[in-house]
């Protein structure tokens, strides 16, 4: 079943600059986080009310120092692993509280965000359990790549190289060991109704996947690419740069999987070599030695492998 | 009109279950307690309940989904046992601080390692600082009657605590025995309907539920905890007054058995307290004046209460089907709340008071292991000498 409200807020700046913030300014994100772009567009997209279910983390410690909340929506944070399970419960009520008639169905959307720790790592389970049991939520991931509200240590979701303070340069190590995970690959693998890949540069097409995922009566996943500054060592001035340098090298393909449908929302014109990106941030800034040329390469070969693989599932080669 | 069916534990539970008819449910099988959410299973399949059954792939998410399902505006209600509780552990702490009034039932086991699916109480033991009542219960009749009533105290306006409800795995869950239940309409009256105080769903505002307390705030929500829980007490006996004027069982914070003039009494949880009755009466018959107090809310611990009800008797012993590794004397929790009780409330001089552990992972306690205990304490009583204050019973080595 998809349900949908009749006449959507249309996605122009014209229109969408009309609606109140769900997430409020004064909240105390860094300035330069990709995060609190990725939840405003989101938000922003969806025209129902909406309830946030949030993992601990950067986003949940920075918008709820009690006596006071950034949310102009309901809100809740339970823990770091269990944001899905939460959002389950939550689903569950309203479910049986409307079937009861104990409140009124007002088409509220279930959404969830978590970042990679949150999702990759110590989550997943409590994801996977949540996307299988087909409750009807949308769960972002903003992947920025590392554990960065405990201070920049490496998750599964840390790309090869990159220097945290868990896998840092040293004399005999370049940064992390090992690709990273591919978890919206997993969320596919789940057989759910909607996946996608998405980055706040691209606002247009992140909200249209979330237009998307919020029509279906199901579990969706969308995993949106969102840049820390202080993590990823870049100026807070770069942010949008960075995410399209992501998008542009191909090492985060703006894709969605519908109903086990791949298809590519966007393919860059140039595509960028990976360099281009790692030289962009100080995380990789130790790869850019001769001695490390070998990484880029390996890492270069891997994108390019994982964008052709994508283009043949999307049938565009 | 009440029905008497033959129920063990787990069926008399998913029984009242089926009669609250929570808005959610949220639970993971694990030995003793799966068979509590099977026949709560097909309640569901049979549209016998209106409840959302969310069947979770952990224990660790059935407790978060509860804990969603609450702060969302349901009444919700799990099942649990050993490994479960653990893995349940930090979340159980979550659903106590964010004050949501769910009911969650226990079947008591061993906590791994070794593996060990018979009954002690290290589970639910080691969840008794985290914010929940705690109810322990004899038999099948009173997991049934505690269910009920948890409902209730846990949605007592000047309670607002989730309540644990446990009984001893195998020992009563797997137990058939006659249980009294009563008529649907008559436990949906006594329950009533839900109101939460504060819900996500349907509020005329938007709320923010877990928000981040730094050292400013932090500690008055704690110590608002601790005032809900000095309500609690009342609350136990508001609710227990009420079920026995509708219902016909008087039960309190605990049972005193042929307590009024004993000499010599033991203090023991759950299944045991059964046997230990019929081991009183046996001795009573011999002439000895023996009683028995059966904790029934171990959380809060009514203290003063038990004092002044054991202040009579001339030599105590405290038994717990559980250990506390490192403490005095390596005593278990119940002893060693007893012992503190006696001392800061208690006359002078103090009543003689031995610890005694028996029964973990299922080890059986017999009738003439109690009596073994009685008559250690009459020799105590004789002699005013402790001697060994902890021991242990049918234990080898």
């Amino acid at each position: 079943m998809v349900t949908q409200t009749e006449t959507p807020t249309r996605l122009t700046l014209r229109e969408l600059a009309k609606k109140p913030d769900r997430l409020t300014s004064g909240h105390r994100m860094c300035p330069g986080c990709a995060a609190p772009l990725v939840v405003k567009q989101v938000l922003m997209a969806i025209d129902e009310p909406v309830v946030v279910v949030c993992a601990t983390g950067c986003l949940e410690v920075a918008t709820t120092i009690f006596p006071q909340t950034a949310w102009n929506v309901p809100f809740i944070h339970n823990a770091f692993e269990n944001a899905a399970a939460t959002a389950s419960g939550v689903e569950a009520a309203y479910r049986s509280l409307v079937r009861q008639g104990k409140i009124e169905d007002d088409n509220t959307r279930i959404v969830v965000f978590g970042g990679d720790g949150s999702s990759y790592d110590i989550g997943l389970q409590s994801l996977s359990g949540a996307m299988e049991r087909g409750h009807r939520l949308l769960y972002v991931c903003y992947d920025n790549n590392a554990y960065m509200n405990t201070g920049i240590q490496r998750s599964s979701a840390t790309p090869v190289g990159a220097n945290t303070t868990t896998s840092p340069v040293g004399k005999v190590q370049a940064g992390k060991k090992g690709a990273r995970k591919d978890l919206t690959a997993i969320m596919a693998a789940h057989g759910i109704p909607y996946v996608a890949q998405a980055s706040p540069h691209n606002w247009r097409d992140l909200m249209q996947k979330v237009r998307k995922a919020t029509a279906i009566d199901g579990p969706s996943f969308i995993n949106v690419l969102a840049s820390c500054n202080r993590g990823w060592r870049h100026d807070p001035a770069d942010t949008i740069e960075i995410q399209r340098l992501g998008v542009d090298s191909c090492l985060w393909p703006l894709y969605e999987v519908e109903d086990g449908v791949y298809r590519v929302t966007y393919r860059p014109k140039v595509k960028v070599p990976v360099s281009d990106y790692l030289a962009s941030q100080g995380r990789f800034g130790h790869l850019l030695q001769p001695a490390n040329q070998y990484i880029i390469e390996a890492l270069q070969a891997d994108v390019d492998r994982r964008w052709e693989r994508l283009l043949r599932m999307a049938g565009e080669v | 009109m009440s029905d008497f069916r033959a129920l063990d534990g787990n069926q008399a539970v998913a029984e009242a279950m089926r009669q609250i008819n929570p808005d959610v449910v949220a639970a993971y099988p694990i030995t003793p307690q799966t068979e509590a959410v099977q026949v709560f299973s097909q309640f569901v399949a049979d549209g016998e309940v209106d409840t959302e059954f969310v069947t979770v792939e952990s224990e660790h998410s059935a407790m978060s989904a509860c804990v969603g399902a609450g702060a969302a505006g349901a009444r919700v209600m799990t099942c649990t046992s050993s490994a479960g509780l653990a893995l349940m552990w930090e979340i159980t702490y979550i659903a106590a601080s964010m004050r949501l009034p769910m009911v969650m039932m226990v079947a008591n086991r061993a906590l791994s390692g070794p593996i060990n699916i018979h009954c002690d109480h290290a589970d639910s033991m080691g969840t008794r600082d985290n914010g929940w009542i705690q109810i322990y219960s004899e038999n099948p009749q009173e997991a049934y009657d505690n269910m009920i009533q948890a409902v209730r105290i846990a949605e007592h306006a000047d309670v607002t605590l989730p309540v644990m409800v446990m009984q001893d795995g195998f020992i009563t869950s797997h137990s058939v025995e006659r249980v009294e239940v009563f008529d649907d309409a008559a436990v949906s009256g006594f329950v009533g309907p839900y109101a939460a105080n504060f819900q996500l769903l349907g509020a005329s505002r938007p709320l923010t539920f877990g928000a981040l307390d730094f050292y400013d705030y932090y500690f008055e929500h704690k110590r608002q905890q601790v005032e809900a829980f000095s309500h609690a007490t009342e609350a136990v006996l508001e609710v227990a007054a009420d079920f026995n004027c509708r219902f016909g069982r008087d039960y309190g914070l605990f049972q005193a058995y042929r307590l009024d003039d004993a000499e010599v009494a033991v203090v023991v949880l759950s299944s045991t307290a059964g046997t230990a009755k019929v081991v009183v009466d046996d001795l009573r018959a011999q002439g000895i004046r023996a009683g028995l107090l059966k904790p029934r809310v171990f959380r809060p611990f009514p203290a003063a209460e038990i004092v002044r009800a054991l202040s009579h008797v001339k030599a105590i012993a405290v038994m717990d089907r559980s250990t506390s590794f490192g403490s005095m004397m390596g005593a278990g929790p119940l002893f060693l709340e007893t012992a503190a009780a006696f001392h800061v409330l208690g006359r002078a001089p103090q009543i003689p008071m031995v610890g005694y552990v028996f029964g973990l992972g299922g080890r059986d306690i017999s009738p003439p292991d109690l009596e073994g205990v009685y008559h250690d304490l009459l020799a105590v009583a004789d002699s005013g000498d402790v001697g060994d204050p902890l021991r242990y019973l049918g234990v080898r080595g």
